[in-house]
């Protein structure tokens, strides 16, 4: 276990310092490390520290906040296809970011555009919940989530072709596909606050999610508080996947694929794979981003692209074990 | 001593009286065979006794706050749910739960108690083994352990025998008589007459959401009420092995 | 289905009882629909009067069409076939980004359509003109145009001397370089295009930061639209933010830099005071 934390340790770290040393800039990783660290008031310094640093601060920020949202949502609800994109909280989060942005919350509220996109995710974590009842079965999930889904992107996209401006009704495809491209420590700043709030939220459910092993019954007879519990996981969720969305789209996947690689790591204990997803999350929209970047750097690829390449194949496997077990 | 108390126990699901008006106690040393056909409400009388179903009247368990009670009551349900594929003795370990604070990691003395029921089931070559990849019946051995692992004075079991082999069968309800036999006690649902007969103290037998009869074996076990309630005639006899309790034929 | 929309449109046609007279090849043509911002604006700066009987919504929103007022006075058309077909026009003109469906679509019913490139220069600015010129069969007024344009242009790029690197950023980051419109704007006004130093030719993203190491004298950025964007959030990211509070900086009036129109004028002569502010330094 603790030869798993420090290895995703290393990796995150790892991939942290590319992301720092790798740009459209042609920058040498050393001096581009030192304007980090040292400053010299030039444009290397406002690079590093207002355009790179950020974005991988946000790429980790991101990251774990998606994983750990996956990995509490699968151990709640005892199923591996749970993921806050697909699920459908993601997009609904999304509605409230553009909702914040477009009416001018976000521009007058401190801290609007989060907590806006935290109340869409609360509404998009609550249908789920409503329909796909306590222990959701893989079908009424996934169909709870594609209702729901349909709906906040029609929803999104209306509120976008509604508004005045000319390049909103572009930005669909920055809130369906997610990106991390030109933030700044503004956004860092945006987001950090509910998803260390939520984190710390998601986080104290380890137990009742191991308990939950055995079932509702067994877990509430063990002393697990389900209603409680319940209560926790929909904000936690909510905040730490409305703070991510607001401020990179919807990223999709992450929840599904990092806890579903790192379940076998851990002994499928759900209580354990929510810290390993946490930093399993940020390790892939780190390396998701980096992609983005050396790929295609002039084409602006969106992060919920690659992210979905990776998850989808699997998605899709998932799906068909499900079926066989059901069979 | 009194474990559970149950009174005027009332429980309405979905405008039907499931369980009406039930009450009994048990104490320490007992072992309690609560049988009843199909739908008798033996399910639902124990989820109500532990609190974890809305019901009127009393229950002792269910008055205590959630963390003294399951340091009180330990709970195997009748569904053997594994959500995960976790090797069993971190499954049996999570029965440790009510013990540790919070935050806290298991114990030395938590892991004692984890060893005690692995042995216990005669699981302790399984410990590594992937909880979802056992068979039916080894899965409820080691549900069955995770109940033992909570090492509470009374332990509540929803047809704990019904997917174990005979050997099993025996082993288990021995394992309950022990449990009994060190002042602790359990509340066991059963559809096995004979097993019953033979290992429990004292049968609570249940028709219709009633109790309608509470005793010792024999004296609950009578012709009339086997025809009455569960609808079949049965051989019945004292031997030198105990009493043999046999179900004959379904009454016409 | 073609058929039967084409069948239905005629006997609207029928019912109103018009015919459809195609334009006789030297008689120049009588009632144009133009359904692009662009050739509106040619189309009204050259024709006749009555010439011209319908514009584009666009050609009437200030922020992107510079004769705006002018518009107010044709009939507004969305770009719609089927609009456009029952104003009977007897030449429709299009711009090659025109939905092509729709000018397909035109032809089809038997009207002709002038397609106009955009310009991509300054010297195209007046090819445009001449080709407006041809099509509305109003050769004289192009070429009076034509001639005050040149005219203009050359007193503008008389002054040269030193020229100040400037970059062009709009929103989501998106630059031009010398081979578009803009980036010539941008040189006959004296400037250098910072856009050309990182590779980029034509329109393209210039990275956030490839923009702050290339350090322009000038940020010229695109004006704000109203209601909120994620894509013009960029032009409040602390990096353009420090590049604006420490360098000269200028706002481009979308109105004057979109089109190929003798309006270019305006937009040189509108960097002319962020130039002298340049070099008094």
């Amino acid at each position: 276990m603790a030869r798993l934390a420090i290895g995703l340790s290393v990796v995150v770290l790892t991939l942290f310092l590319a992301a720092l040393t790798l740009g459209p800039a042609p920058i040498g990783p050393g001096e581009s490390l030192r304007a980090l660290v040292v400053g010299d008031a030039g444009p290397l310094s406002l690079v590093m520290r207002e355009i790179r640093l950020p974005r991988a601060l946000l790429a980790i920020m991101v990251g774990a906040s998606l994983g750990l949202a996956g990995a509490a949502m699968q151990g709640y609800l005892r199923n591996p296809l749970a993921d806050p994109g697909l699920i459908g909280v993601s997009g609904s989060a999304a509605l409230g970011a553009v909702l914040a942005i477009q009416t001018g919350i976000a521009a007058t509220v401190p801290l609007g555009l989060p907590f806006m996109a935290l109340a869409g995710a609360l509404v998009g974590v609550g249908l789920v919940l409503t329909l796909a009842g306590p222990r959701g079965s893989s079908l009424t999930l996934i169909l709870a989530g594609i209702a729901i889904s349909a709906l906040a992107g029609a929803l999104t996209s209306l509120v976008l072709n509604l508004s005045p401006n000319p390049f909103a009704a572009n930005e669909i495809v920055f809130w369906m596909m997610g990106s991390l491209a030109d933030r700044s420590m503004v956004h860092v700043a945006l987001a950090l606050p509910l998803m260390l709030l939520g984190g710390l939220m998601l986080a104290s459910l380890g137990r009742g999610l191991n308990a939950l092993t055995l079932g509702e019954d067994a877990a509430e007879a063990m002393g697990i508080g389900l209603m409680r519990l319940r209560l926790v996981l929909v904000f936690g969720t909510a905040a730490v996947v409305g703070a991510a969305t607001a401020v990179a789209g919807v990223v999709g996947f992450v929840g599904l694929v990092v806890p579903h690689i790192l379940r076998g790591f851990v002994g499928a204990r759900p209580g354990a794979l929510l810290w390993a997803s946490a930093l399993g999350g940020a390790a892939m929209v780190l390396a998701a981003d980096i992609a983005v970047r050396v790929v295609l750097p002039d084409r602006d690829l969106k992060l919920g692209v690659l992210t979905a390449l990776v998850g989808a194949p699997l998605f899709l496997h998932l799906i068909y074990r499900t079926r066989r077990e059901m069979a | 001593m009194s474990l559970l108390n149950v009174r005027d126990l009332n429980v309405r699901l979905r405008g039907r009286l499931a369980v009406d008006g039930v009450g009994f106690e048990i104490g320490a040393g007992e072992l309690v065979g609560l049988i009843g056909p199909n739908g008798s409400g033996k399910t639902t009388l124990m989820r109500a006794a532990l609190g974890l179903v809305l019901f009127q009247g009393e229950s002792s368990l269910a008055a205590l706050p959630a963390r003294a009670r399951a340091q009180a009551a330990a709970w195997l349900p009748q569904a053997r749910e594994i959500a995960w594929p976790v090797d069993v003795e971190t499954l049996v370990t999570l029965g440790r739960i009510p013990h540790l604070g919070a935050g806290q990691r298991p114990r030395d003395a938590d892991r004692a108690a984890v060893d005690r029921a692995l042995a216990t089931m005669d699981l302790e070559g399984f410990r590594a083994r992937t909880a979802t990849r056992l068979s039916g019946g080894e899965q409820a051995r080691v549900l069955i352990a995770r109940a033992l692992a909570q090492e509470t004075p009374l332990l509540l079991a929803d047809e704990p025998i019904a997917a174990l082999d005979p050997g099993h069968q025996i082993a288990t309800m021995r394992t309950f008589e022990g449990i009994a036999a060190r002042g602790q006690a359990a509340l066991v649902s059963l559809h096995d007459l004979g097993l019953a007969a033979r290992h429990c103290t004292r049968l609570l037998l249940l028709s219709a959401g009633r109790l309608v009869a509470d005793g010792a074996p024999w004296e609950v076990l009578t012709e009339d009420r086997l025809r009455e309630v569960f609808g079949i005639t049965a051989h019945f006899a004292e031997t030198a092995d105990g009493p043999v309790f046999q179900p004959l034929a379904v009454v016409e | 289905m073609r058929q039967g929309l084409t069948g239905r449109l005629m006997g609207l046609v029928l019912g109103l009882s018009f015919a459809v007279a195609p334009a006789g090849a030297d008689e120049p043509p009588a009632r144009v629909v133009s359904m692009n911002l662009c050739t509106d604006q040619l189309a009204m700066l050259v024709a006749a009067p009555g010439q011209l009987h319908s514009v584009s919504y666009l050609a009437g929103d200030p922020r992107g069409s510079a004769m705006a007022e002018e518009a107010l006075g044709y009939e507004i058309n969305r770009g719609l076939a089927e609009e456009i077909y029952l104003m009977e026009p007897d030449l429709v003109i299009a711009g090659s980004f025109s939905t092509r469906a729709t000018v397909a679509m035109l032809q089809r019913l038997g009207i002709p359509v002038a397609v106009f490139e955009p310009a991509y220069s300054l010297d195209e600015v007046r090819d445009r003109l001449a080709r407006m010129g041809a099509v509305l069969g109003r050769e004289e007024a192009a070429e009076g145009l034509i001639a005050d344009y040149d005219r203009r242009l050359e007193a503008l790029k008389a002054e040269t001397g030193h020229r100040p690197s400037a970059a062009l950023y709009y929103a989501n980051g998106y630059t031009s370089g010398d081979r578009t419109l803009a980036g010539q704007i941008l040189v006959a006004a004296g400037f250098e295009n910072a856009a050309v130093a990182a590779g980029i030719s034509s329109g393209g993203i210039l990275p956030l930061e490839v923009l702050a190491l290339l350090e322009p004298d000038a940020l010229i950025t695109g004006r704000r639209y109203p209601g909120a964007s994620r894509s013009e959030e960029i032009l409040d990211h602390p990096v353009v933010r420090a590049l604006r509070e420490e360098r000269a900086n200028g706002a481009i009036t979308d109105r004057d830099w979109v089109c190929g129109t003798p309006f270019v004028l305006r937009a040189i002569e509108a960097l002319g005071p962020l130039r002298d502010e340049i070099a008094a330094d």
